[in-house]
């Protein structure tokens, strides 16, 4: 199976990525937020220095108009011929005439804006005579001497505005950096996540290709992709041990029925060669028929089991009496028992209820009697035993005789479909009983153990607590 | 008895239509639920064997429709399903019995027959039960043969209880454990026949006449 999507260009596929998608959310938010910032910054001092222009012209004002009610025009003229004779100084002062013909001061003319306004704050250009220096706004306040005499203080905004375009400048340059050291980083990380992201792709390709040994590359750091993997591995391994076993199972359904199916066929062959007397074909045919319902009753075990496996039949589950079952199904073997010169008892410690299918468990409970009945040699003694969990866990169910029992090497491989430890096969059975009850515990949550009884095999079932049931 | 096949498997049906007259009974057969529900309606019956999958009508649906109408004939279901809850569902729809494919043709048999037995026994409610010299009295849960009393185990008079209501008629081992001992699976080995040999012990032993037959290839049967 080849994977279904076409070869795009890695540069699409990461823009398709959710890593890199992330990444792009992330650096337009920090874009947004640098830029916040700044502003703030500069809306801040921007507004302080304008403040603090504002404060000292209001000083200078007060100052000036201090000197012109104690010395008269001379003495402001005097003032400000001082003050502007300072070199760099972006103080501006102007004193007009009431016409307003300049009497002193570091402006050429009265400015237009302060001419077609009242008294008060204004801002214009200046224009200086110097060629090289190009208009540049200043702010000034104006206002009327007694005596007619117009004065205007002012601040060159030269610098400000130097400032506010550093400001802007550094904010550009901040943009600038924020994506181009962000969009890399973002690719990168990207790109990152989506080499891990392909080995797992590449894989699960490899592995619906057939090959069910491949596993996805765990880096070991633990992270999510790690886990990812990790669970990923986790799944295979299920499904390769199931896989496993539905091969096992299926050979072993061919071999084993091959030589029922065989019996039966020569059988059958038999019985048209000696075809003439009816009583032989009436037998050949009646043991055909046996031969039949052993195979059906192969299958429909298999059946039984596969249903349990699935889990399906758990909606039907309601609470079932275990002592009550313990009798049931002891009392439909201890005939059988007791013709082979076997004890079969029932010990049980009050009446402890478990969740689940009443026929199935009486399956696995009769299945297990069959077994300790069968291969429990006369005189021995098979017990049943039934008990309520000791400190919160569920209740136990016991079978235990005093058999040959299992050696323990062989006490995992029984529960498989189809093992019979008797390489005769000369007792009745399908191989099939053990992996009944295994199905069977696990559809129940149930805990299935094989231990040695000393002499002879105890099989514990260990149902889970009623509140985990 | 007059049955009505609903079975759209053509094979089957003309091998069970041919098995039941043989066994000297009357068949209709309809292929479909449709024509099945049709003639379930317009005609009397003493057992219907409905297939579970059938087309045009869910065999189940066809059961429900009926009872839901006040039909009550006895319903045998056949089923290639064979779980413990499709069983338990083919029950709750209103059917009577339950029986998985592929089945023994004398397993159906004893089955159906049993089906309409129970429908004519339904009225009567006895207290006491005979077979020639066997009585069983079901109030006094007392059973002697000949005049002379015989203990029965709990199990042993449920055992011969059914025998004895089916008497003449053949019972299956399945029919016994699925009736008797209300359990729905096939054990291993074979502890019904222990049963019947304990029962036998009891019942015919020093008697002239075995009342227990074993029907080879079917089941047993208890009659004179």
């Amino acid at each position: 199976m080849r994977s279904p999507s076409p070869i795009t260009p890695t540069a699409f596929r990461l823009a398709a990525t959710t890593a890199f998608r992330l990444a792009l959310a992330y650096l337009g938010l920090f874009v947004a937020s640098v830029l916040l910032i700044l502003g703030l910054i500069y809306w801040s001092t921007a507004g302080l220095i304008d403040a603090q222009i504002t404060d000292t012209i209001e000083a200078e004002i007060a100052g000036l108009r201090e000197q012109y009610r104690r010395r008269g025009l001379p003495g402001l003229i005097g003032v400000v011929r001082e003050r502007t004779a300072m070199p760099h100084a972006n103080a501006l002062y102007l004193i007009a005439a009431p016409g307003g013909t300049p009497l002193a001061g570091n402006l050429e003319r009265w400015p237009d804006a302060a001419r077609r306004s009242a008294p008060g704050w204004i801002t214009f250009d200046i224009v200086t005579p110097l060629p090289e220096a190009e208009p540049h706004p200043a702010r000034a306040a104006t206002f009327v001497l007694p005596g007619g005499i117009r004065l205007l203080v002012g601040r060159d905004l030269r610098e400000l505005e130097a400032f506010e375009d550093r400001v802007v400048t550094a904010l550009l340059w901040a943009l600038v950096l924020t994506v181009g050291l962000g969009l890399p980083g973002g690719w990168l990380f990207g790109r990152g996540a989506l080499r891990r992201i392909d080995a797992i792709n590449r894989t699960t390709g490899r592995i619906m290709a057939g090959d069910l040994g491949e596993r996805v590359p765990v880096r070991g750091s633990g992270d999510e992709l790690d886990r990812l993997a990790q669970n990923l591995n986790a799944m295979l391994d299920q499904i390769e041990r199931l896989m496993a076993g539905m091969r096992r199972t299926g050979e072993s359904i061919a071999h084993d029925l091959r030589t029922p199916l065989g019996r039966l066929r020569s059988r059958l062959e038999v019985a048209l060669m000696e075809a003439g007397d009816e009583d032989a074909l009436r037998a050949a045919l009646a043991d055909g028929l046996t031969e039949c319902d052993r195979l059906l009753a192969t299958f429909t075990a298999l059946l039984r089991i596969a249903q349990a496996e699935s889990g399906a039949l758990r909606e039907d589950f309601e609470p079932v009496p275990l002592a009550g079952l313990a009798h049931g199904v002891a009392e439909l073997y201890e005939p059988a028992a007791e013709d082979k010169g076997l004890t079969l008892e029932v010990a049980a410690d009050g009446d402890p209820v478990a969740c689940g299918s009443r026929q199935l468990l009486s399956q696995a409970v009769a299945n297990l009697l069959d077994n300790a009945v069968k291969y429990t040699p006369p005189g021995g003694r098979v017990t049943l035993t039934v008990a309520p969990g000791a400190g919160g866990a569920g209740p136990r169910l016991t079978v235990a005789d005093t058999g040959p029992g299992i050696p323990e090497a062989e006490r995992g491989r029984v529960l498989q479909r189809f093992v019979r430890l008797e390489p005769s096969r000369s007792t009745p059975g399908n191989g099939l009983g053990l992996s009944l009850v295994d199905a069977v515990a696990r559809l129940h949550g149930c805990r299935l153990d094989l231990v040695d009884n000393a002499p002879g095999l105890r099989v514990t079932l260990d149902f889970p607590p009623p509140a985990a049931a | 008895m007059k049955v009505l096949l609903i079975e759209d498997d053509r094979q089957a049906a003309d091998y069970l239509v041919k098995g039941l007259r043989e066994s000297g009974h009357v068949v209709d057969h309809a292929a479909d639920g449709t024509e099945g529900l049709f003639l379930a309606g317009s005609e009397h019956y003493d057992v219907l064997i409905v297939d579970r999958m059938l087309p045009g009508r869910d065999g189940l649906e066809l059961i429900r429709l009926l009872r839901a109408a006040g039909n009550d004939t006895p319903a045998l279901i056949l089923s290639a399903l064979g779980s413990v809850d499709d069983r338990v569902k083919g029950l709750r729809a209103g059917g009577d019995d339950y029986l998985t494919k592929p089945y023994a043709f004398a397993e159906l048999l004893a089955r159906i027959e049993a089906l309409g037995r129970r429908k004519a026994g339904a009225a009567s409610s006895e207290t006491t039960l005979q077979v020639d010299d066997l009585k069983m009295d079901l109030l006094s849960r007392r059973v002697e043969r000949a005049g002379r009393p015989i203990e029965l185990l709990p199990r042993e008079f449920k055992l011969l209880e059914y025998l004895m209501r089916n008497a003449g008629h053949v019972v299956t081992r399945t029919m016994l454990l699925e009736n008797v001992w209300d359990y729905h699976f096939d054990p291993q080995t074979n502890v019904i026949d222990v049963h019947i040999a304990r029962l036998r012990q009891k019942i015919d032993r020093g008697f002239p006449k075995p009342l227990i037959h074993t029907v080879r290839g079917a089941g047993y049967t208890l009659r004179a």
